[in-house]
């Protein structure tokens, strides 16, 4: 029985609880029985939040018994280490953060707290969220859970894992370049990264501000919908969210897809290293879309190849200024017998921060030293003002633009962690939606070797809820559900 | 506005000629806002505990985002406006890195190549000073050190109840020829900053600092020679003997055929001097770039005009107005159109009836050193009751003191205290003929051709009885001396 709940989805849960079959303490505790039968091996969670999930459950079942539920009332969520909690450790993933409890509370997570979620703990990343597979996590690797020799992808890999494990039933992560979406493609389970400046970035621990965004890790496409729709809108902590409605992402999103125009772009369909099993998949994939009266056409986004340098230019730009503050100064780990200040910085900043995030920091503060700014940084910039027009012009031809999200399936632990470009050529689907600040989902599409692959679907500006509805529309006729996993 | 102690625009040369003096002035502004520049975080004043006004924005704690605060980019705007400048369309803020424990986030979120405005003026004594732009930025922390500076202290402390405040960076060209020059714009600046509201301009208070960047050349040379830049100057006084030394030092090094080293020097109230401060400048590549976490603003051109109907009468259009309704000496002008309230005062007196000439006259000699200001009724009123000889000057100072604390109106005052002036010969002439009896010296000297004992004949008389209409009583001792 307990295990049978920590198989539903939100839509499943709440007609539970609200019918008394269950209370959200009994959710809560076969969440949490789980996680301590699994997660030694998974290893998805960086640490659990008693003190807080008690106290919400409590509430939630105080909610449910008064009869004014809130949408997520007595939901389980992770939430990814770089999301601030109030009181609760937040990290990044990094050393240097070790200890720290923030004052605060991220506006999302606070949204989706006020929507009645129950917070379980806090989960794994890549250090500030750089990388694709949670190997640079400065604490532990996390591993996949349909293959525990694997990795879940990344950076967010901790949230998707815990949502495939069967350890929460929705999960928060970040998405940069891919970090939502290639997990969840790698984990099985839906991920989706709104547009820029759906959801406030106040409280997230900046990796590349200009490109990140906060989106929802669930188990089905509905799921995703709600919990994004609850932590969307205008907060006034963050200048760069925007003042449309929350819920207009869930305008229109269950009308299917026929009459519907997906465009391919053939520079994703045939990107180097695409593995056979997943471009069969995605091949079946559009069979479906196609029996469900989607036309599906082929476009062309002509500065693909372009995008991944921009991007490795763009984001150690942004994060060599957004992680200066790691200092050792106020918070964090500090170096304080250094001879001096200078000594205390280098110090602290070369024991504090892991090889990957060391090197990204070097690669921006270079980019953008007088001198190397016009030929690095602001070229990248007119490459990314190309990328947008790429994705405007194939948006005349099409609704939704589908691909892969992944070129490969989860791979071996240890595999790419010599080969930082081989790691890097893990986001070449996903990272022009972020540099375009676009609406992208991955849902799960079957299987090659036994592995999830996943679908995914970029939208225009604001288009969520196109996005949202190929997805849907894919899930409800293609019968392929997010399932969870046994681990062991 | 010349310097007895001789300034520096003409410095005798051995050789070469004269020297000329360029000076650029980078004048940091506070805005009047409530809170500081990115965050709610109240503005402190200058002695507050340490890290009293401080929030996790401020901190540069991580996750947090800045959010432009709009009384600052008003106030920045108006300055802008009020100088003259052209303001474009759009602007944006960008991020100046560097790393110091003054400073939270590892950056100062600045305006690098796209300021709020552009090509403004500054009229300084009849001269058009040209201002390169005006930008905001955000203040830094401060730094206490147990020791020497920051690299030789055993420990050091950090306050950052500054971090976060808004700063109008104002920017002239290098227009100014002198100490004194540099100074009365500095002067300027701050009454039109007062005279529009954007600023109190307090140097004292750390509202308002100067930066002068300095060099010389030999007069004629349209090359401008090494700069240095001057800091930590807090009064006008300093900035002007801050220059004047800069300029000496230059004038002896160039002259002994040593060459000036662009740097950063501080200026020590204490010794007098300047002294050449490690410089961040060479060693620090600001790496500026758009500030990602705000998006560019668009200078909505109808708010704009609204702000620019907004403003208040300009000092220099103020000054000529006086001079040219008025026909005001310009020691007045200079003091009543150097400040707001007075010359709100002025012309509410002038509103009121009262004589333009009499009015400036108590201002300035009155009103101004109190720093306390009446109602502009209540100084018409007294001024009247002056000129129509119904008290005496003397009289009327008390009541304008009583009437300041108070609020009464001065007819009310004089009339309570029994404050009349007395100008009857008759009853007058006792008084006089009382005076030179008490004073048989002074009346002795004045009669011997000594003109200046009427001084202590006067003096005792108005001792004795201050309502005396003072010219009569001094007509009534010539005749009676004479
Ligand atoms: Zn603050």
């Amino acid at each position: 029985m307990t295990d049978d709940l920590t198989q539903l989805t939100i839509k499943e849960a709440s007609r539970l609880l609200r019918l008394g079959s269950i209370s959200a303490a009994d959710l809560v505790t076969a969440h949490v029985q789980r996680i301590e039968r699994l997660d030694q091996h998974v290893k998805a969670f960086l640490r659990f939040t008693p003190e807080v999930w008690e106290k919400q459950a409590d509430e939630a079942d105080r909610r449910l018994r008064q009869g004014d539920a809130p949408p997520l009332c007595g939901i389980p969520l992770a939430v990814k280490d770089v999301l601030c909690v109030r009181g609760v450790e937040t990290t990044a993933g990094s050393q240097i953060l070790k200890g720290f409890r923030p004052p605060y509370t991220a506006t999302a997570v606070a949204r989706l707290f006020e929507a009645g979620a129950v917070m379980l703990g806090v989960t794994n990343c890549d250090e500030f969220a750089m990388g694709s597979s949670t190997e640079n996590s400065g604490y532990f690797p996390t591993r996949n859970p349909w293959d525990l020799e694997r990795v879940p992808g990344g950076s967010s890999g901790g949230s998707a894992a815990a949502v495939a494990a069967g350890e929460a039933m929705i999960a928060l992560g970040s998405d940069t370049g891919g970090s939502i979406r290639q997990p969840a493609a790698l984990c099985g389970v839906v991920g989706m990264k709104p547009t820029y400046g759906r959801v406030s970035r106040y409280g997230l621990i900046a990796f590349a501000s200009s490109l990140d965004q906060i989106g929802p890790f669930a188990r089905s496409v509905d799921d995703a919908a709600i919990t994004l729709s609850l932590m969307s809108g205008l907060d006034p902590l963050d200048a760069t969210s925007s003042d449309r409605a929350g819920m207009e992402v869930l305008n229109n999103f269950g009308a299917g897809v026929k009459g519907m125009r997906l465009g391919v772009p053939r520079e994703y369909y045939d990107v180097k290293g695409i593995e056979p099993g997943v471009k069969s998949a995605i091949d079946a994939a559009l069979a479906v879309l196609r029996t469900q009266g989607a036309e599906v056409v082929e476009v062309s986004l002509p500065h693909t190849d372009y995008g991944l340098a921009a991007y490795y230019i763009i984001a150690p730009a942004e994060c060599s200024s957004n992680l200066a503050r790691f200092d050792g100064v106020r918070y964090g780990m500090s170096e304080v017998d250094a001879p001096n200040i200078t000594e205390q910085y280098l110090e602290t900043r070369r024991k504090g921060f892991g090889s990957e995030v060391r090197r990204r920091v070097m690669l921006g503060t270079y980019a953008l030293s007088s001198g190397y700014y016009d030929a690095y940084y602001l070229k990248a910039q007119k490459v990314r003002t190309l990328i947008k027009r790429d994705f405007d012009e194939a948006f005349k031809q099409c609704d939704a633009i589908v691909s892969a999200t992944s070129p490969t399936v989860a791979f071996p632990i240890g595999s790419k962690t010599q080969n930082p470009l081989s790691m890097y050529l893990c986001d070449v689907l996903t990272l022009g939606g972020n540099l375009a600040g676009l609406p992208g989902i991955s849902v799960p599409c079957g299987t090659s070797h036994g592995l999830p692959v996943g679908l995914q679907v970029l939208g225009p500006q604001w288009g969520e809820n196109v996005v949202l509805r190929v997805a849907r529309s894919y899930e409800e006729a293609s019968g392929v559900k997010t399932q969870v996993a046994d681990v062991v | 506005m010349s310097s007895p102690s001789g300034d520096a625009r003409h410095l005798p040369a051995q050789r070469g000629g004269v020297w000329e003096v360029v000076i650029g002035m980078e004048v940091h502004v506070q805005p009047r806002t409530r809170s500081k520049m990115f965050c709610g975080c109240a503005i402190g004043e200058l002695g507050d505990a340490p890290n009293t006004h401080v929030c996790e924005v401020c901190l540069g704690l991580p996750g947090v985002l800045p959010v432009p605060n709009k009384a600052a980019v008003e106030a920045c705007l108006k300055t802008a406006l009020a100088l003259g400048c052209e303001i474009p369309r759009h602007t944006k803020f960008d991020r100046k890195n560097y790393m110091y424990p003054d400073l939270p986030k590892g950056y100062q979120i600045s305006q690098y190549d796209l300021p709020m405005s552009i090509n403004g003026h500054l009229d300084v004594g009849g001269r058009k000073v040209r201002i390169r732009r005006v930008h905001l930025e955000e203040d830094t922390g401060k730094l206490i050190h147990a020791g020497d500076k920051l690299h030789k202290a055993w420990e050091s402390y950090v306050d950052l109840n500054r971090a976060g405040v808004p700063l109008m960076e104002i920017v002239s060209e290098p227009d100014l020829r002198s100490a004194d020059e540099a100074r009365d714009y500095a002067i300027e600046l701050r009454t039109l900053l007062r005279t529009i509201g954007a600023s109190e301009a307090e140097m004292e208070k750390g509202q308002m600092r100067a930066e002068p960047n300095i060099s010389i050349r030999r007069e004629g040379s349209s090359e401008l020679g090494v700069k240095t830049e001057l800091k930590n100057i807090n009064s006008f006084r300093a900035l002007h003997r801050a220059i004047l030394f800069e300029v000496e030092r230059q004038k002896q090094l160039l002259e002994a055929g040593d060459t000036v080293v662009q740097e950063t020097r501080g200026w020590s109230e204490a010794e007098q001097r300047t002294f050449s401060q490690r410089s961040k400048e060479f060693a620090e590549d600001y790496r500026y770039f758009p500030e990602p976490d705000i998006p560019p603003l668009e200078l909505d051109r109808a708010w704009i005009e609204d702000l620019r109907r907004g403003l208040p009468e300009l000092p220099a259009v103020r000054r000529a107005r006086l001079v040219a309704d008025h026909s005001l000496p310009h020691r007045d002008v200079a003091v009543i159109g150097a400040d707001r309230e007075l010359a709100d005062l002025f012309d509410g007196a002038v509103a009121a009836g009262a004589p333009a000439k009499q009015v400036a006259n108590w201002i300035v000699a009155e009103v101004a050193p109190s720093g306390k200001l009446p109602s502009a009724q209540n100084l018409a009123e007294l001024v009247k009751l002056v000129s129509d000889g119904s008290i005496t000057r003397d009289q009327a100072r008390e009541v304008l003191v009583e009437s300041v604390e108070t609020g009464r109106t001065p007819a009310e005052i004089a009339a309570e205290h029994g404050h009349k002036q007395v100008s009857d010969e008759s009853e007058l002439r006792v008084l006089a003929e009382a005076v030179i009896d008490a004073n048989p010296k002074a009346a002795a000297d004045f009669r011997g051709g000594k003109k200046q004992a009427m001084q202590a004949l006067m003096a005792d008389l108005r001792k004795r009885a201050p309502q005396a209409n003072p010219k009569v009583a001094n007509e009534l001792l010539l005749k009676l001396l004479g």
